[in-house]
């Protein structure tokens, strides 16, 4: 039976994790390389990189920080941030990258998840889609941190984005994210009910329990957080042993 | 020494730096007389059957490695497992290095999705030394959307996915296959590599 994953998340910019975290016996503190060690240690299923680096050279940088992440982390790792081509598909795959989350370009250039999935596979085809909820009761696609909408229906864009070759959807709703009080699950129910490939579950969760309510309530394959890592309010080995003891099916740390 | 065959097949360094980090002395090559001289063999592999075939027989490398497979621990690793069998059937059929009597067919699942992608756990079948000091049960790695058919008494473990999976084959010698990924699948895979470099 397939485990349910966790996965910690790190926003690295300019090579270096950006929010304030410091996990004890760690001396480069806000080294992602470092910070992804420990979430191995912690039981991470997985390990997410998102790169919030403005500038060229600074892609060249988090690409180093990703083959180094690779000598020393035996989970797959997934990069994502500022992925607009095939070259950024192939430059952090080579990297050492397992999979690539692509989100906006994807959103304006729909093709770029078929051309990727054709040449890399659509297991490395990560479709992130931020998105939130209209008065109307449907969900829109947002970018731009929820800036812009984009008059897309989230839903609609998930399953065209499995149709498309997508091997997974990381979902994040703008209206839970931050707010700590439990993941979107109307949301994910709604993208669930349409795509077989699987969902990740992001935004909102601020405790333990929000972890088994997300998979106990929807059918999300994994549950993604940062602060809430970074910021040491609970472990990964904290969060899979509540899972265990509601006989959620996760990896043993 | 370790040699990992490097026929063109992608990610290839995740093996490599898995054994690294391990410190286990091991060689990226293409060379037949590394696969002679090395105590062991791994065959990585990411990528379609049929185009890692042709890649392995324009290497010239295919009569060394059944030859070698013979005489000392080989390992292959996903799509490098799936290339132990008989026969392939990505796309079209293809021949493979026919180590174990088998083929490799699309997994067919109406209600999950393929490819099968995740941590899985491991449902043991039969004795295998690279599972030394691992328990039952412990989840792996998987990404892949084609799967072995063999006969059971090669299956060393499966895994369920609404249905068998075979996840672990060996023929109960030297030759040794894993669907999943032991470099990327924590410290169980570690110490499946390591009891791998361990293996005469």
């Amino acid at each position: 039976m397939l485990a349910k994953r966790i996965i910690p998340c790190l926003d690295v910019r300019d090579g270096k994790v950006v929010k304030g975290i410091n996990f004890v016996g760690i001396k480069e503190v806000g080294d992602p390389v470092e910070c992804a060690a420990e979430y191995d240690r912690q039981g991470a299923d997985e390990i997410v990189f998102l790169d919030i680096t403005a500038s060229n050279e600074g892609r060249g940088t988090m690409l180093d920080v990703v083959r180094r992440t690779a000598q020393k982390v035996f989970v797959p790792l997934t990069v994502g941030g500022g992925i607009r081509t095939i070259d950024d598909f192939r430059d952090t795959l080579r990297a050492g990258a397992d999979k690539v989350s692509v989100n906006s370009a994807a959103v304006k250039n729909p093709q770029l998840i078929k051309e990727a999935a054709d040449i890399f596979g659509c297991q490395c085809v990560v479709v992130a889609i931020d998105a939130k909820k209209c008065e109307d009761g449907h969900y829109t696609v947002v970018i731009n941190g929820g800036r812009i909408d984009m008059g897309i229906d989230a839903v609609e864009w998930a399953k065209k984005a499995e149709e498309l070759g997508a091997g997974e959807i990381l979902l994040t709703s703008m209206d839970t994210d931050g707010v700590k009080g439990g993941f979107d699950l109307d949301m994910l129910n709604a993208v669930c009910s349409v795509v077989k490939i699987p969902v990740i579950a992001s935004g909102g969760c601020g405790k333990l329990e929000h972890f088994t309510e997300v998979f106990e309530k929807t059918n999300s394959s994994a549950a993604l957080a940062a602060s809430l890592f970074h910021y040491k309010e609970l472990t990964v080995g904290q969060v899979k042993r509540e899972l265990a003891r509601h006989d959620i099916p996760v990896r043993a740390t | 020494m370790i040699a990992i065959v490097d026929y063109g097949a992608g990610n290839i360094f995740s093996v490599k730096n898995a054994l690294d980090f391990l410190g286990i002395e091991n060689k990226l090559t293409a060379d037949a007389k590394d696969l002679e001289n090395a105590d062991r063999i791994i065959l990585p592999g990411v990528g379609a059957f049929p185009w890692a075939m042709k890649k392995l027989n324009e290497s010239g490398l295919v009569p060394t490695i059944k030859e070698q497979a013979k005489v000392k621990p080989f390992l292959g690793i996903c799509l490098g497992m799936q290339l132990i069998f008989d026969k392939g059937y990505e796309f079209e059929e293809t021949d493979g290095l026919g180590l174990i009597k088998g083929s490799v067919e699309k997994i067919e699942r109406e209600k999950l999705s393929v490819p099968h992608m995740g941590w899985n756990s491991l449902v043991y079948n039969m004795e295998c030394p690279i599972l030394r000091g691992i328990s039952e049960g412990e989840y792996v790695y998987f990404v892949h959307s084609y799967a072995a058919k063999c006969n059971d008494d090669s299956v060393a473990a499966y895994c369920d996915y609404d249905g068998k999976v075979t996840a672990l084959v060996y023929d109960g010698k030297y030759v040794i296959g894993t669907q999943f990924h032991p470099e990327k699948s924590g410290k169980t895979g570690l110490k499946m590599l390591k009891n791998f470099s361990e293996l005469v």
